[in-house]
């Protein structure tokens, strides 16, 4: 017997939860279908809207880039209205774990290259480390852990013109782990307040980061103060200092991303949303334009999962939900038409950073966004997309890839679960 | 003051670094200059076999010769950059039964140990070999380091008084009375923000004798020295994989065509490669269907191939020459032999000596030979020791031990560096504290990176070859930043930038040979680490216009306040 739900949502990164929760919205049944572990480990936890557009850029308001996206951006396809919508289930989603849904504005917020990058929402571990704020700021990097040098960070961020001055010290951690400890082993150091001769590893962190403030009024960590325990560790860590503490968002494996990701499916639970996750989608069974089942791959067997609605959200390159061979792009699941040159040397741009085509690759949708094949038919009339499987926006580039996500997954989202109950 | 006759060598790959140590050892005064950094020409571009001289053993027995006597040498002297895997030469079902005999009989005439293996057994050592290949002969080919290799060549000239200028490019050859008397170099900047000497300053440089080891550019210099020299660049491609496929070299079985070996090396497979003429050795096209050639001819032999993934590709230019009038139309048939091109003899232009064709695998010979012509040529009389003395790293393998214990490192992170460093493992691996790993996919830590600054200068590139950061699977997209700030605090952050930019695109350029499946989804998640997160494709700090920071979200009405949001609305009522 196959299981069945109102509303199918395939995928577990942001899109995904964002469509099942605009689903769960309309009073549908849904059923979110994860594979594994979402990109959110590899993303920094920021959520961009969008930074640059068109040669417009850092934009101080994302709202006001649109226009000069271009066409078939899926933000031209589901407007203002989308991306605001997007955001409240966001808000609404995470609570007061992030910042910056008091303004439309976007904060300028340091990275661990060093570089500052425009963002819409922010953690709250973050927010008193903006670099569109004011106040002095003392960077402290360890030198066991090579991903975030301090000192060039901070003349990095010097070089860029912050209206404040801005220091960075390598300091060595107060415990000494392997030579290859990620990250996380030094946020569970901090959660377990573990001991080291000079007492335990948080005291001994704040009285070395003492010694070196000179006047700056906020303390900026990479992402790895704690990580069950992370309010507490920056909190006991800005008492003992004097100062506000916050967070430089890192690369993988990120503990903003991952954190992201727990809220997002804490509020899938609160939303009565379904979960089935370590499985992947391969395969359907459609009547004519309709999709009736959703096979998954269960090890030995086949496990049709059926709904009157599905939102493919299976993500982009990185995600694996679109693949590709020496000639080929394609969208595994259903088979979508996913345009693309035919060369695939014209897939990338020799400069690193170029206008890459792959970054644009995805599925195209129509208005209510549902996959069209290459005459411009939806290929199933009740299949939509969101997130990085859709085609068009050039996310890197605009810094738009959650904002695309949030957009077309409420979009999505709320088209399905209205659909399926009529 | 210094009495020995002087030498300058130009060419910083196997040939001239081989010929920079050997000369040095013999007490020469020796200048090495190159216009990139070690490596920079044919010896950075190549598949990194040892050759067993199986390979010329029907068509090209000299070279055969050759290379089974160097190959002995090399192990002995060259430990840790080889590594013995054995080969195989591969015949399939439509393979001639009389070319196989063929080999195995001028394996034999050279002197190559062979066994000939039935199907079943040559399976068993590499299960990934076709279930329809039809009997294979074991020879002993191996794999080399040309980067470490080069290096250590570099570091053991240095090491008895050489100097090796790297980003030095050789703008004219100073003709004095007909005779040559030195060069003039220019030190670069290159294309990246190298700090070498002082950029763009020029240097003339004098010497007794010069040696022109540039391989496929020998012309461009014999161009400045008013000679020619016929180099005819060949360009090949190589194909990486990002895993072993198999263990042992693994070549085809046919008298010659291309796409018929495939290499292992380090944790990678090589597939080699296509042999055709070009005009310069520095501007050829790199096409995607001799990637495709690669794969699709490579499958009839190791199925497996089809479907794997490929983390880029690169192109290098074999140095071949032929004596005038040879007249060979098939570069495949030029002999890879080397010569010696003295330009008193040839060209009545004395105080320069070309050394033109031969290949990696014999590089230490050819600088034998030509040690020797320049020393009778400047009255010196003293042995060659390159085939006796251990190069500096490969002196000592009582290091091959405990690894774990000895350096804090996890097993195969230790295993891996030791292996790398050979004998130098001990004194780089305790110079830094803490030492954490940098590049996790090549397990490359912090010591290495810092010792190979050393003679890198701000050049990432340069560490690259030396320590394999960023050669792995991900291409640099974890570590390539990590590197560059390893630069400081001796350089300042606009440096470290720049170099990281230049390491970026570096990577890049190859990584777009592989671009499509696994590696497409790796490359745009290093497109999303590196444009995304760290938005180097923007950064402020880099553009010309300066950022309004006050128009910006400054946090402040959220900042610590939980009522943030009604406070805002309410505010928004009363303006």
């Amino acid at each position: 017997m196959a299981i069945t739900d109102d509303v199918l949502v395939i995928g577990g990164g942001i899109a995904a939860c964002t469509a099942a929760l605009s689903a769960a919205e309309t009073g549908a049944q849904v059923r979110l279908l994860a594979h594994k572990k979402s990109t959110l480990r590899q993303a920094s936890g920021l959520v961009d809207v969008l930074g640059y557009a068109g040669d417009d850029g850092p934009l101080a308001n994302p709202y006001d880039g649109l226009d000069e996206l271009p066409e078939g951006h899926p933000y031209r396809i589901v407007g203002e209205d989308g991306i605001r919508d997007g955001l409240r289930l966001f808000d609404e989603a995470v609570g007061d774990a992030y910042r910056g849904g008091h303004t439309d504005d976007n904060a300028l917020v340091a990275t661990y290259g060093g570089t500052m990058k425009p963002t819409a929402r922010y953690p709250e571990s973050v927010a008193s480390g903006l670099v569109s704020a004011s106040g002095d700021m003392l960077l402290v990097g360890f030198e066991s852990l090579t991903d975030f040098d301090a000192p060039v960070a901070a003349d990095h961020l010097e070089a860029a013109g912050v209206p404040f001055s801005v220091r960075g010290v390598s300091l060595p951690f107060p415990k000494t782990f392997r030579a290859d400890a990620k990250l996380t082993r030094f946020a569970k150091a901090l959660d377990r307040d573990e001991s080291v001769e000079s007492g335990t590893v948080r005291s001994a962190l704040a009285d070395a980061v003492a010694d070196e403030l000179d006047g700056e009024t906020r303390v900026g960590f990479p992402a790895m103060l704690g990580d069950d325990h992370d309010t507490e560790v920056r909190d006991e860590l800005a008492d003992r200092l004097g100062v506000p503490v916050f967070e430089v968002p890192t690369g993988p494996p990120s503990l903003l991303g991952l954190k992201l990701e727990d809220m997002l499916f804490d509020a899938l639970d609160e939303a009565g949303v379904r979960i089935s996750s370590g499985n992947p989608a391969v395969d359907f069974e459609a009547d004519g334009d309709r999709i009736e089942t959703v096979l998954v791959d269960q090890k030995s067997r086949m496990t049709p999962y059926e709904a009157d609605q599905i939102v493919l959200a299976t993500g982009g390159l990185v995600g694996k939900g679109l693949d590709s061979d020496r000639a080929h792009v394609t969208e595994p699941v259903f088979g979508c038409h996913v345009p693309h040159p035919e060369d695939r040397y014209d897939w990338s741009e020799p400069e690193a950073f170029g206008d890459h085509e792959f970054a644009r690759f995805g599925v195209v949708p129509d208005d209510e966004l549902r996959p069209t094949d290459a005459d411009g038919e939806s290929h199933f009339e009740n299949l939509r997309a969101a997130g990085g499987v859709v085609g068009g926006a050039h996310v890197a580039r605009e810094k738009s890839a959650s904002g695309v996500s949030l957009a077309t997954g409420a979009v999505a989202g709320r088209l399905a679960g209205e659909d399926a109950t009529q | 003051m210094s009495t020995s006759p002087s030498v300058l060598v130009i060419g910083g790959g196997s040939t001239g670094t081989g010929i920079a140590r050997d000369l040095a050892m013999r007490g020469l005064d020796v200048t090495l200059v190159e216009k990139g950094n070690l490596t920079h020409g044919t010896t950075g571009r190549m598949h990194g076999l040892l050759h067993s001289g199986g390979r010329y053993a029907v068509s090209d027995q000299a070279s055969a010769k050759e290379c089974i006597v160097e190959n002995r040498v090399l192990r002995r002297i060259a430990g840790h950059c080889v590594e013995m895997t054995g080969g195989l030469f591969v015949q399939r079902p439509e393979d001639s039964d009389e070319y196989f005999e063929k080999k195995l009989e001028g394996c034999r005439e050279c002197g190559i140990p062979v066994e000939v293996l039935s199907a079943e057994e040559a399976r068993e050592q590499e299960p990934y070999l076709a279930k329809d290949i039809k009997r294979a002969i074991r020879v002993p080919d191996g794999a080399i380091d040309p980067f470490r290799l080069c290096v250590a060549n570099a570091a053991s000239a240095v090491e008895h008084g050489a100097r090796i200028e790297t980003h030095s490019e050789v703008t004219d050859v100073l003709v004095e009375d007909g005779e040559v008397v030195g060069v003039e170099v220019t030190h670069k900047s290159g294309t990246g923000p190298y700090v070498h000497g002082n950029p763009g300053e020029v240097e003339e440089i004098r010497a007794d004798y010069v040696v022109n080891a540039t391989g496929a550019w020998a012309g461009q210099i014999g161009d400045l020295a008013g000679v020619d020299v016929e180099v005819r660049p060949s360009k090949g491609v190589m194909t990486i994989m990002n895993t072993r496929q198999v263990d042992t070299v693994v070549n085809r079985c046919r008298p010659k065509g291309d796409a018929d070996i495939i290499v292992p090396h380090e944790t990678t497979c090589i597939l080699g490669t296509t042999d055709e003429e070009v005009e310069d050795p520095e501007d050829y096209p790199e096409e995607g269907w001799e990637v495709d050639l690669m794969i699709d001819t490579l499958s009839e032999l190791v199925p497996m191939l089809k479907d794997a993934r490929t983390i880029r590709s690169f192109w290098g230019v074999r140095p071949l020459y032929e004596p005038p009038g040879t007249g060979t139309e098939d570069p495949t048939d030029i002999t890879r032999e080397f010569f010696l091109l003295d330009h008193a003899d040839r060209d009545d232009l004395p105080g320069m000596t070309s050394i033109v064709g031969g290949k990696l695998t014999t590089y230490r010979m050819m600088a034998e030979k030509i040690s020797d012509h320049v020393c009778e040529k400047v009255g010196v009389d003293a042995e060659c020791r390159t085939a006796d003395v251990p190069l500096p790293g490969s002196e000592d393998f009582s290091v091959l031990r405990d690894y774990m214990d000895d350096f804090g490192l996890r097993s195969p992170i230790g295993r891996r560096s030791v292996q790398r460093l050979g004998s130098r493992a001990d004194d780089v691996l305790t110079s830094v504290d803490p030492n954490p790993v940098v590049c996790e996919c090549e397990a490359v830590t912090r010591a290495e990176i810092q010792d190979s600054l050393d003679t890198a200068g701000t050049d990432l590139n340069s560490v690259r070859i030396q320590t394999r950061a960023s050669m792995g699977n991900c291409q640099g997209a974890i570590c390539c930043h990590r590197m560059a700030t390893e630069l400081a605090p001796e350089y300042d952050e606009d440096v470290v930038r720049a170099s990281l930019d230049d390491l970026y695109q570096e990577r890049w350029k190859g990584e777009r040979h592989g671009m499509w499946g696994e590696q497409l989804s790796q490359a745009a998640l290093k497109h999303m680490l590196h444009a995304t997160t760290m938005n180097r494709d923007s950064d402020p700090a880099a553009t010309e216009s300066g950022v309004d920071f006050a128009a910006f979200d400054d946090g402040a009405v959220a900042d610590g306040d939980r009522d943030a949001h009604a406070v805002s609305e309410v505010n928004d009522g009363d303006y």
